[in-house]
């Protein structure tokens, strides 16, 4: 072990071994409870701030992806899953147990701003309390819900009340303070540009928003209850499709199937891979697609033109898939160790049919780039509104095109690799604008990208020999991972990364499955890019956060 | 016609049907298939009840209302190719004061249930509902969820289920015709008290969660009770 410890700040590429960050850490490690992923810590509840600053300053630790807290028999336990932007597959778990009578443990929030919501929402369900915490309170239940719900001995059955809270009059006399005479704006939770059931508190200083505060949980559905009421082998599968329901079901099974595939060490055939690689893409394609007319519909009102066009090629994805999966929104395609059939027959037809929506699309794209992105008023309205520099993003543990969008080059599709995506040939997007152009148009040049990745699918499917083609590993009936192995597995989602942490307990249902939500940690950077901004900028910078209410609240 | 002369200026030569039949005096414009088939006479004998509602289902106005995923496949019903528009009743209002339609499209949570049942009293009478997909009939796939209402219709009553996880836009679109059927005919579901129901905080039966919460709530704030233990 060497003498001093390291003050300078380390280039974040540098990968230590486990002993060396134990070593880095020194008396702050009380214990060891390494994950499947990573190398766990066990510390102390008051030492979070302290071990998690090193890991960030020292070690270039700086994206905190998830916080999961659970109750066991004899304690509460938050982890903090960290990893690094430039290299995601070098992953360090912080475990911190709480007191089982008194579960407090210190908040991260300073160190990494998206443990805020993180540990709210851990407070909520769990009902561990962290010390130091700026806003300390429910997030996806209503404030007046009594117990919580994933704790070990509630009860489901106790009635509940909640509130319709009166959001007063804003032109009412003691909305204004004195002196800066704001007002109050109610956005949502029904309204359209919200994108589904969000509710926004806005307060604005004459035309301006000075601040604006995301209430979610409208559509808060148990999800992480429901996988935990579920069998490995097929009850969980279906529920994934309806975390990010903007047709990316694809991409949501599989950061479950990734995940329960490592946690079970099943290895999925190549042929799988490459099925799984092109539905997946196609189901990007459709989410980006759906990004787009939604946004155009946020910024244009053009409900007639763009949107019509975009949903008109949705359907033809929609198409392709119907054909694949037998579903149009919810695949449930994947098995855990491969996929559930083979390609439609006859596979000409489906090789030629997605061909031809291949063919099609520069064209559209290029009809898109005429309405949209070329049009003066859209150009107005977008470039140079709602900023959100990268360094903000990254704090914020922003993923996907959001990042990308503030130029950050940064996809688990090809820093952690999965499927087939390391065999294929394809470019990661990024924009420097750091603005809801940018964003929008890393959606748009993915698009191209995702077709790159399944025309070459579709050639090496349609060369595949016949009797190479196995489409399931030889998974075993029941699946019962080993007691206590624990395991967090990421993928490229349409909006980001969505993760699954996963804590087998040696039955055939997991003990804790947290989804670690893209657009969860995406909204929480809303107030930063709307801040000092007018009113139709926020709805702007929403539009191209391009948010699913149903993976927000799962 | 030789090149140098692009628009033709002889006024005789430019004969449409429409200029006809508008220099004629009594064009034909706004006689319909319709007003042929009943022959001679201009006018219809029917109940007015019957006319009114034969109006009411021709012309629906539906609310503009994404809960979850259905909305994504209540969005493909609205926009091309399915086009609900063709039957009378694709128009999306984005308030509900001029909407006469909802079509509930997803799970209802504890924390949405307040929320849609004054979303639903502000629709004008005569309104109805459309519950779009498994989760509005019985919480569907999230039923056992802690946080999830047993069906929208614990919470307002509903005129047509379209079953479905989610259902396909034809089963939409057959839905909404089966409802416009249903209005045309004056038939309508009867409007009931359902077990959930806003009220004051002070109306609700005294017990221990009242009186914990007493301190939090105030006295004349709108609250929705759930009974979860007796939900179906």
């Amino acid at each position: 072990m060497s003498l001093e410890r390291p003050d300078t700040v380390d280039d974040g590429a540098v990968e230590r071994t486990p002993d060396e960050l134990e070593a880095l850490l020194g008396d702050l490690v009380v214990d060891r409870d390494d994950h499947l992923n990573a190398p766990g810590f066990v510390i102390r509840p008051d030492t979070v701030q302290e071990t998690l600053s090193i890991l960030k300053e020292q070690a270039g630790y700086d994206h905190l992806s998830v916080v999961s807290a659970q109750e066991y028999e004899n304690r509460y336990e938050s982890i903090y899953h960290l990893k690094k932007f430039d290299d995601p597959t070098q992953e360090v778990s912080v475990v911190v147990p709480a007191d089982k009578d008194n579960p407090v443990s210190e908040s991260a929030e300073p160190v990494f701003r998206t443990a805020d919501w993180h540990e709210r929402e851990a407070y909520d369900l769990i009902g561990v309390e962290y010390d130091d915490h700026p806003d300390l309170r429910r997030i996806l239940l209503p404030e007046t819900w009594q117990g919580h719900p994933l704790s070990m001995d509630y009860d489901k059955d106790r009635p509940q009340i909640a509130t319709l809270p009166e959001h007063a009059n804003p032109l009412e006399e003691h909305h204004k303070d004195a002196e800066s005479d704001t007002m109050f704006l109610n956005i949502g939770p029904h309204h359209p540009a919200t994108h589904g059931v969000l509710h926004l508190k806005t307060t604005l200083d004459g035309e301006q928003v000075v601040d604006v505060e995301p209430d979610i949980g409208y559509l808060h559905r148990s999800e992480e209850q429901m996988a935990q009421n579920g069998t490995y082998r097929h009850q969980i599968m279906p529920y994934p499709d309806r975390w990010d329901y903007i047709s990316a079901g694809l991409l949501n099974e599989w950061a479950y199937a990734r995940a329960a595939e490592d946690l079970a060490d099943i290895e999925v055939p190549e042929y799988a891979q490459v099925i799984r690689t092109m539905g997946a893409e196609m189901c990007r394609i459709a989410a980006h697609m759906l990004a787009l007319a939604t946004f155009a519909l946020d910024i244009n009102g053009d409900f007639t033109a763009t949107f019509m066009y975009a949903i008109n090629d949705r359907e033809r994805v929609q198409n392709l898939l119907e054909d694949l999966t037998g579903q149009r929104l919810m695949f449930n395609y994947f098995r855990l160790g491969g996929v559930v059939w083979d390609l439609p027959e006859p596979r000409e037809e489906f090789f030629s049919n997605t061909r031809d929506f291949l063919d099609q699309l520069p064209e559209s794209i290029e009809e898109y780039h005429n309405l949209i992105t070329s049009n003066e008023i859209f150009q107005m309205r977008t470039i140079d509104t709602g900023i959100l520099p990268p360094e903000v993003a990254k704090n914020y543990g922003a993923t996907g095109p959001v990042l990308r969008g503030s130029g950050v080059d940064y996809d688990l599709r090809r820093d952690d690799p999965y499927g087939y995506y390391d065999e294929l040939d394809w470019d990661v997007i990024t924009e420097d604008g750091c603005d809801n152009f940018s964003r929008l148009l890393v959606r748009m040049r993915e698009v191209e990208e995702s077709a790159k990745i399944i025309e070459q699918c579709v050639d090496l499917l349609e060369d595949w020999p016949e009797d190479e083609r196995n489409i399931q590993a030889n998974v075993p009936r029941t699946l019962r991972p080993d007691d206590d192995t624990e395991i967090y597995r990421a993928v490229e989602g349409a909006k980001g990364e969505l993760g699954i942490y996963i804590r087998a307990d040696g039955t055939d249902k997991p003990a804790r499955f947290k989804i670690r939500s893209p657009c969860f940690s995406n909204l929480q950077t809303l107030p930063e890019m709307a801040n000092g901004e007018y009113v139709p900028d926020v709805v702007a910078a929403l539009g191209s956060l391009d948010i699913v209410l149903g993976e927000v609240d799962r | 016609m030789s090149s140098d002369q692009p628009f033709i200026t002889d006024e005789s030569q430019v004969v449409t049907e429409t200029r006809d039949a508008r220099m004629t005096g009594q064009g034909d414009r706004f006689n319909s298939r319709l007003r042929e088939a009943f022959g001679s006479s201009p006018f219809i004998l029917t109940k007015f009840d019957k006319f009114l509602n034969w109006c009411r289902g021709s012309s629906m106005f539906m609310l503009q209302f994404g809960i979850a995923c259905c909305s994504i496949e209540m969005m493909h019903t609205y926009a091309v190719k399915h086009d609900l528009d063709r039957f009378g009743s694709g128009v999306p209002r984005a308030s509900p004061r001029q909407a006469d339609v909802m079509i509930v499209p997803g799970t209802i949570v504890s924390k949405f249930a307040p929320r849609m049942k004054r979303v639903y009293d502000q629709m004008p009478e005569p309104k109805f509902v459309v519950g779009m997909g498994s989760c509005t009939i019985s919480g569907g796939p999230f039923q056992e969820g802690y946080n999830v209402i047993k069906g929208a219709e614990e919470v307002i009553p509903i005129d047509i289920h379209v079953p479905g996880c989610p259902p396909r836009p034809e089963a939409l679109v057959y839905g909404v015709v089966k409802l416009q059927e249903r209005v045309a005919n004056g038939e309508a579901s009867p409007v009931t008290v359902k077990p959930y129901e806003l009220e004051e905080f002070s109306d609700l039966e005294r017990d221990e969660l009242v009186d914990k919460l007493a301190d939090e709530i105030e006295d004349d704030e709108l609250v929705m009770r759930y009974n979860f233990a007796d939900s179906p």
